[in-house]
This record gives structure tokens, C-alpha cells and sequence, in this order.
């Protein structure tokens, strides 16, 4: 890093703005496509329009302290709002912009937020459905003017006539402002982050400038990022891991952030611009996947060969020359080839052919699919790390990546696993508090600074890599007492196209069981293939040649899950096929698609009774919700088949 | 929309109950009778269209909603009537002259090409707005070059209006059928038009693709200011969507007046209830 990056000069992000803009001044910051143009706006562009609209929030009554709530989709204007709102002592809260209005409400009435800074008529509307009654909410900015004409606008004003109006601040509110922002401090609160809130209601993190900005430090340094890079930021703005990459690093580095034209075109976006430093979770790497092979299998004869061929070559050697290791050099000569032909208009389609560093994070990734974007070259890696710990615990160093690890504790962070085996860790991230929620504080943050993860994991002794295994609470002993971890197999699963959802279950048992969910688009495409007809899901599901095809599956995942000396013991005897898609309308899944265990177990009792005894086919009745909220019951017979199972390997002494 | 105390002042327009001003009167269709042989599809309406101002065409199948369209639009030629447009009586038109006039229109079934992209289709709508010669064109210089530019530009605009930004390069063909009616619309918008006419717009659509098209419908008229008139089957729609309603049976008017009018009007209840008629 140059010497003009010593953290003295960064103390909070407006000092790094400042800094970017006499350092890049002539540098893209930010590029957003607007009428299938990229428009760009430079490092001293973004200054002028943040210090405009800085002091805009100032005549507007914004006061230190105060909560700003953001919502929107990622464009230029909403990054700005947040370092705006920063540069007058306030505190941004990005929110998430799919919330429905019951859950805006409480975050809005707990942060207790006076300004609201909006995106467009959507949020607009929500934010004034809430209004009243139990928030404190007197103004709200709002972005995109569509359709907003009409509004009263008695507290409600365009981000850009807030803009006007700062521009032509008078000289005593250049200085108050100008005295707030260079007071900001390294303790001073950064930024409030809201956990999704998995269990019970969203908790708001509190994060300082200097959480922040080590954070982005060390893992700018990590990955050696520099203020070449090209990111897309596409994913939500109020998650943790946006905030770090599209702010933090980006003001630490002074990269340029690049915003979609919409949520629909990031596909297109992201081959035009092609980042360098990318970040996905795992079901989008899984989608375009899915894409690439569904399409693969309309190609012609002849190109499916030769993707096929290549593929297994790259399988093969891939990631050993992604790594560095020693290749021979027919392989070598071969994947060159291969890198013509197939992997490089591949990566090119997919929009990663210049992507130098790439993370996934968030859940554990099926290790076929990380392995398939590293056989092509792409450094894809894996993260390990929360929102209390301003994203980063442990991370994959070049050369050290793979799948089944989340790497090397991150620079800075301590790590150590309690006798229960759950996770904690101590780093210059570990947030300050949970705002207004003394108790759940004390209970995740000891006084030593350390955190509990809530996940199960251990070290690997030999390279010091982390392993997570499963969420604590999730993790069992089956009857003779090996671990039992549902997660890890059902991720080894999901990986099939064909398998939407796992759910397995063996705590306490002697064996495992398994429900499997089908994916109806990839299933479907199959059957219309091999002509196969059918009427229903439920139909399609119990087709014998699904079965069959997905029996495959689960005993592929057996041989693989054999391999394991501490899992071998979770290889599924038993599994059958759902006749219905685990669904968040009737409780099965979270809204944010994560398997609710006990509500299944509990809902499908008499499937599971069955699974476990000897019974080749069992008769169940389910409720069903329909999208009008309607209820209904649906009948099937389902059957019920075995897996192989492999012996287990003797634990190596 | 609560029209129900707007005040109706005959020569220059009325305000509506959200504020809008509507201005006179656009087009005037006075006293239309239109044959097919012996079969008279409209017998002597009238009705006019303001500046400004979302017009409702609604009635049964058959009741001559689409013709009356088509004589607005200059397709079919009324044998008895007059239709005023901008203060002026309009003879008998070409429809190309129509929309040189400003007025545009979509289709009840969708009239895109297919083998375009969404761009290109909505291109063909600005060949109103372009001048230069097939030579320039060809050769794609001098005038054509900029004249592509700022037609592109507008098509843009058009295109992020109606949120269609990630099928822009798609072929129409391969599109579902709601959004084959927003790139129509697209079209449309693409020329510019002071009318509008849409002939069903929300047919066949959704619950979720009628909500889009009604917001799209009331953006356009609200941001471009553009006078609307168009044909709907969904009752919901129309009394939520227009200003006012003419209603029509068997080629006849039997009723005009806001939403909250003609929902109490008997004879508009007997033919949508289906009473015999002698």
C-alpha cells in the first residue's frame, strides 16, 4: 500500500473521500447504466455531489446521531446519501429494500429514524404507510421522481432539489458541516446494520469508523486489492457484505462501484463490465450453473462432446494449475486448448473472464459446484463471517483454497473453539453493541471481546484452516454416538440440479434418512426430453425414472459423504421424494429459503415413521396453502427407496 | 380515484378530484353511424375526448367498441358523422396521416414483428420522427447518423419508463404475452403521441401484469401528459383507472359520464346483467 493509505489519514469515510478525491481525482467512482448507457462520475465528481447533498441533509435539520434510514435498490445516489449522512454526524441505516411493511415498521420505530431516504415510489409508499403512528418519521427524501409528482410534498423532497438547495448553502453552513465532518472520530459509530433476524426480530448492529475501515484494510491487503478493480454491486445494501465492499473497500482502495441498470439486467451487466473482485452467494453461482447446463443441452452434438470432454480435463487439472501445483505438460497444452474452446467463452458469458479475486460466502457451497468455476480459472474463494464481525472471521488465502474449508482466521482476527465446539472469535471488527439491546450484547459478546458465532466448527490441526460444520443447534449424535451434521450432507444434495431441497434427519437415530424436493425446471426440462409425461409435481415426482435418477444422486452423495471420517456415519438408508414443494407460505422454509427442521419433522411426523421402518411406500395427507392464502389438502402415495450404503472408513489414528 | 364532486365546465375542461387539470375538448365525434353492408356496427354516437384525460370505451362483445376505435384512428371511415380534431373538422384520412396527427395506437391482438428485438420494434415507432433519405440511411452518415442517435435516445428513455431495460436485445417471438403488450405499448409511446388508444390493453393479462399495465397507463398520462382512450373488459380496471366512461350495446351509447355515473346508470346494469331486449 502507498504511504498516503496509513490509517491516520482514514478515520472515517468522509477523511477517505477526501482523500480519494485529491488522490484519483480523475478515476471513475462510480458507473451506473442508465439508458443502456454507463454514465461514470470521478472521485472529485462524487465529492462535489456528496458535499452538496451533505449540506442538504444539514438545512433539512438532520442532527448528529440522528438515524438516517436508506432504501433502495444499489444505485450511485443511495452509496452517496450514506457518506452524506455521514458527513453531517448522522448515522446511515441502509434497510432492506423487500421488506414488507411490517417489518420496516419495527426497524423504522427502533432506530427511531427522523429522515428516510428512499429510492423510488415503492419505498416511497411504504415509508409513508408507516409513518405516524409509532415512528418519529418527518421527512423523507426520495430518489427516482417517477410517478411521485402528485405526492403531497409538504415533508417529502427530491434528493436532487436537496442537492440544489446545498449547493447553494450559505458560508456559516459550509462550516458547521465541515466542523461535523472533520470531527468524526474512530469510535464514532460508521454505520447500523440490521441482522436478517433468522431467530426472532432483526437486531441493529452497531459498527464504528474504525470497524470499518481496519476491516477494509486488512482485507484489501489480503487480496492485495488496488484502485484497478472493478466491482458489481448488486446485492442488497443494507447486508453487511455490500457495505464493506461497495464502501469500505471501495473508499479504502478507491475502486469504482458499479451499479445494474436493474435487478433484472445483472447478468448482462456483469459481462459488460466484467468486475475483477466479485462476490456472490452460493445459489447465484448455482443458477448460472444450472443455466449454462440447461443450455449446454440444446447445443449441438458435437459441442456437447466437446464441453464434456473439456470439462472432465479441467475437473481434472484445474484447480491444481489455479493453485500453482505441478501439472504435466500434456495436461497443461491440453487445458490451454480447452481454455480456447470452452472455459474462456464460457467465462466470458458468464461475465468472470477477468475476475481476479472471487467470493463466496453466506452459506456452505455444494463442493461440485466451487470446484466447477475453479476448474475454469476463476479464483473463486470461500469467506467465513457475520455482520457482527463486520463481515470478516476467515477467508482462503491464494493457493490455500478449498472446498470443504472457509480458510486461515482473517488478518487481525483471533479464533477459538469452546468445549461445545462453537466458534468464537476476537477481531478489530467486532461490533460495538446491539443498538438498544443491552442483553443481547452481554450474551454474544464476552468482556474480553470475544463473540459466539453460533456455529459448530473445528481446526484442522495440519493446515490451520477452519471447518465449519453446521449451525450448533442443528448438530446431533446419532444412537452410537457418531456426530451427525443434516447440513453437510443436504449441501452435497443440493448441488444436483435436479435436487431443489434435502432435508435429512438421523439425530438420535441409528441411520439416516432423507426428504428430497425436486426442482421442477430442471426435472421437467429432462422429462420433456425423454418424453416423459406428466400432469402435476406430485405426478413428476413419483415418476420410477425420477426416482431412479434421483436414487442415482443420493448414492453418488453416499460414496462421497464415506470419505469423510467424521460424517461417514450420516449416509443416507432410506429417502423418498416429496409430493410437495417446501414452501414459506405453509412455514416449511424461512423467508429467506432456509429449511425450518422442526416444523418439517414435526408437519411430516408420519413420512419420517415411515422412512424408518420397513414400509416400500407410504399414504400422507397434506395441508397446503395457496398464493390467495385458500387452504387445501392433497393426498399421495409415495415410495420409498434405498440408498447404497458404503462402510465406513476406520478413523486414521 | 374519487371523481365523484369534479366539476364539468362543457368549454374549457374541469379539474379532477386528484388535481389534474384536464383542458377542452381533443377530438369530437358527432353523431357516427359506420355500415358493414347492412349491418350497422355504430348507430349516430357521439362523444368527445378531452385534453388530458383517461377516456373509457367499455361494452359487451360485439357492442362496436373496436370499430369506434378504428374510426378514431382513421381505419374505417364513418358513412354518417363528423370527427373534429384539434378544433378542426378532419375529412377523410389515410390512417398514416392519423399518426402524423399524434395519434397512436396498440392492437386487441398483439401486431408486433416478431422477428425484431424489443429495441428495433420499438424503433419502427420514431419513423415518424425520421427524415433523412435511404441513401443516408444506407450508408448510415452524415443525417441519418445523428437522427439515429436521438431517436435512440428517446427509445431509451421509453425503454426505462416501462422497465423493460433487460429484454431490450430479446427477440419479441421469444417474449410471454404481457410483456408483448408492454413493448406495444412501448411502440406506441415511441411516436410521441398526443392520443392514445389501446385497445385492451390488460386482455388476457394477470392480476400482477394488470397492476404494471394500470400503473404504466397512469405514469403515461401523468409524466407525458398524454391524452388517453382505451377499450377495457375489466370493470375494476376501467372505474379505477378513467376520468370518464362512455358505455356502448349493440353499437349504441347508453351511457357517459364519470365511473361513479355510469356504475348507477340502469341501462349500462341491464346490459352488462344481460336483460332481453325486445
Amino acid at each position: 500500500m502507498t504511504s498516503a493509505q496509513d490509517a491516520s489519514q482514514g478515520v472515517s469515510i468522509p477523511h477517505l473521500l477526501a482523500r480519494n478525491a485529491a488522490q484519483f481525482g480523475d478515476r471513475p467512482a462510480y458507473r451506473e447504466k442508465e439508458f443502456g448507457i454507463w454514465q461514470s462520475w470521478t472521485w472529485s465528481e462524487t465529492a462535489s455531489e456528496i458535499e452538496a447533498l451533505a449540506l442538504g441533509l444539514l438545512s433539512l435539520g438532520v442532527a448528529p446521531g440522528d438515524h438516517v434510514a436508506i432504501i433502495g435498490r444499489n444505485r450511485p445516489a443511495l452509496y452517496w446519501s450514506m457518506v452524506a449522512v455521514q458527513c453531517v454526524g448522522a448515522v446511515p441505516v441502509p434497510l432492506y429494500q423487500d421488506a414488507v411493511v411490517e417489518e420496516m415498521t419495527y426497524v423504522l420505530e427502533h432506530c427511531g429514524a427522523r429522515f428516510v431516504i428512499a429510492g423510488d415510489q415503492e419505498q416511497v409508499d411504504k415509508v409513508l404507510e408507516v409513518k405516524g403512528a409509532t415512528t418519529v418519521i418527518e421527512h423523507i427524501v426520495y430518489f427516482d421522481k417517477r410517478g411521485l409528482r402528485k405526492y403531497d410534498h409538504t415533508a417529502m423532497t427530491s434528493l436532487s432539489d436537496v442537492q440544489a438547495q446545498g449547493r447553494n448553502a450559505s458560508d456559516e453552513m459550509v462550516k458547521t458541516m465541515q466542523s461535523r465532518r472533520d470531527g468524526l472520530g474512530s469510535d464514532d459509530t460508521c454505520v447500523m446494520l440490521y441482522t436478517s433476524g433468522t431467530t426472532g426480530k432483526p437486531k441493529g448492529v452497531v459498527l464504528s469508523n474504525r470497524n470499518v475501515i481496519e476491516t477494509a484494510q486488512n482485507s484489501s491487503n489480503f487480496d492485495t486489492l488496488g484502485p484497478g478493480e472493478e466491482v458489481l454491486a448488486y446485492l442488497p445494501m443494507a447486508w453487511v457484505g455490500d457495505f464493506i465492499f461497495s464502501i469500505g473497500q471501495a473508499y479504502w482502495t478507491g475502486f469504482c462501484v458499479n451499479c445494474p441498470e436493474s435487478a433484472a439486467t445483472m447478468q448482462s451487466d456483469l459481462r459488460e463490465i466484467g468486475p475483477t473482485y466479485f462476490f456472490a452467494p452460493p445459489a447465484i453461482f448455482e443458477s448460472h450453473l444450472t443455466q449454462v447446463m440447461i443450455r449446454m443441452e440444446d447445443a449441438s452434438r458435437f459441442k456437447r462432446w466437446m464441453f464434456h470432454m473439456f470439462m472432465d480435463h479441467a475437473r481434472r487439472v484445474g484447480p491444481a494449475i489455479l493453485d500453482g501445483a505441478s501439472v504435466g505438460l500434456w495436461d497443461r497444452l491440453k487445458y490451454a486448448l480447452g481454455n480456447v474452446m470452452v472455459y474462456g467463452p464460457l467465462k466470458n458469458t458468464l461475465g468472470m473472464s477477468r475476475i481476479r479475486v472471487g467470493y463466496t460466502a453466506g452459506e456452505a457451497i455444494g463442493p461440485e459446484l466451487f470446484d466447477f468455476y475453479r476448474s475454469l480459472g476463476i479464483n473463486l474463494k470461500q469467506l467465513y463471517g457475520q455482520t457482527e464481525a463486520t463481515v470478516f472471521i476467515t477467508q482462503q488465502p491464494d493457493g490455500q483454497v478449498r472446498s470443504d474449508t472457509v480458510g486461515v482466521p482473517s488478518p487481525g482476527v483471533e479464533i477459538k473453539i469452546a468445549e461445545s465446539g462453537e466458534v468464537y472469535y476476537r477481531s478489530p471488527g467486532t461490533f460495538q453493541s446491539y443498538f438498544k439491546n443491552p442483553e443481547s450484547t452481554a450474551s454474544t459478546k464476552d468482556a474480553e471481546g470475544w463473540v459466539a458465532t453460533g456455529d459448530a466448527g473445528f481446526i484442522e490441526e495440519a493446515t490451520g484452516h477452519l471447518r465449519i460444520i453446521d449451525r450448533i443447534k442443528d448438530v446431533a449424535r446419532m444412537s452410537d454416538g457418531s456426530m451427525f451434521a443434516p447440513k453437510y450432507v443436504e449441501n452435497k444434495l443440493k448441488f444436483y440440479p435436479n435436487v431443489l431441497e434435502a432435508v435429512v434427519f438421523g439425530a438420535g437415530r441409528d441411520r439416516c434418512c432423507a426428504f428430497i424436493n425436486i426442482d421442477l425446471t430442471a426435472v421437467g426440462n429432462w422429462a420433456e426430453r425423454n418424453n416423459i409425461a406428466y400432469s402435476s409435481y406430485q405426478e413428476l415426482s413419483q415418476h420410477p425414472q425420477v426416482l431412479e435418477m434421483i436414487e442415482g444422486h443420493v448414492n453418488a452423495v453416499n460414496a462421497s459423504v464415506a470419505q469423510d471420517e467424521m460424517l461417514s456415519g450420516c449416509q443416507i438408508h432410506r429417502f423418498l421424494v416429496l409430493h410437495k414443494e417446501l414452501d414459506a407460505d405453509d412455514g416449511e422454509l424461512t423467508r429467506t429459503k432456509k429449511v425450518r427442521r422442526a416444523v418439517i419433522a414435526e408437519k411430516f411426523n408420519d413420512l419420517i415413521e415411515a422412512l424408518y421402518s420397513d414400509a416400500p411406500e407410504v399414504t400422507t395427507e397434506t395441508e397446503v396453502t395457496y398464493e390467495d392464502g385458500r387452504k387445501g389438502t392433497i393426498r399421495a402415495t409415495l415410495s420409498i427407496r434405498d440408498g447404497d450404503v458404503f462402510p465406513k472408513l476406520e478413523a486414521v489414528a | 380515484m374519487m371523481l365523484e364532486n369534479q366539476t364539468l365546465a362543457p368549454s374549457d375542461g374541469y379539474v379532477t378530484a386528484d388535481g389534474r387539470q384536464i383542458g377542452g375538448v381533443m377530438m369530437d365525434l358527432r353523431n357516427i353511424t359506420l355500415r358493414f353492408g347492412g349491418v350497422e356496427a355504430i348507430k349516430d354516437i357521439s362523444f368527445d375526448i378531452r385534453e388530458g384525460e383517461i377516456r373509457a370505451i367499455i361494452g359487451p362483445n360485439g357492442a362496436g367498441k373496436s370499430s369506434m376505435l378504428n374510426v378514431i384512428s382513421g381505419f374505417y371511415v364513418p358513412q354518417e358523422g363528423e370527427v373534429w380534431f384539434n378544433g378542426a373538422k378532419r375529412p377523410p384520412t389515410k390512417p398514416y396521416q392519423v399518426a402524423r396527427q399524434g395519434i397512436a395506437r396498440t392492437f386487441q391482438n398483439i401486431a408486433l414483428f416478431e422477428g425484431m428485438s424489443v429495441l428495433d420494434n420499438v424503433m419502427t415507432g420514431r419513423l415518424r420522427q425520421m427524415s433523412s433519405g435511404l441513401f443516408s440511411q444506407a450508408l448510415w452518415w452524415g443525417k441519418a447518423q445523428t437522427e439515429e442517435v436521438e431517436n435512440r435516445a428517446a427509445v431509451e428513455r421509453i425503454i426505462d419508463f416501462l422497465e423493460i431495460q433487460s429484454i431490450r436485445k430479446t427477440p419479441v417471438g421469444r417474449l410471454p404475452y404481457g410483456l408483448k403488450k408492454r413493448v406495444e405499448l412501448a411502440r406506441a409511446l415511441a411516436a410521441e403521441p398526443h392520443l392514445l388508444l389501446l385497445d385492451e390493453p390488460m386482455a388476457g393479462m394477470n392480476v400482477e401484469e394488470k397492476e404494471d399495465m394500470s400503473r404504466f397507463i397512469l405514469d403515461v398520462n401523468d409524466e407525458f401528459g398524454t391524452t388517453i382512450a382505451l377499450i377495457e373488459h375489466d370493470m375494476g380496471v376501467v372505474m379505477d383507472l378513467s376520468d370518464r366512461v362512455v358505455v356502448m350495446d349493440y353499437g349504441r351509447k347508453i351511457g357517459d359520464g364519470t365511473p361513479e355515473e355510469v356504475r348507477n346508470n340502469e341501462a349500462v346494469i341491464d346490459a352488462y346483467l344481460g336483460v332481453s331486449h325486445d
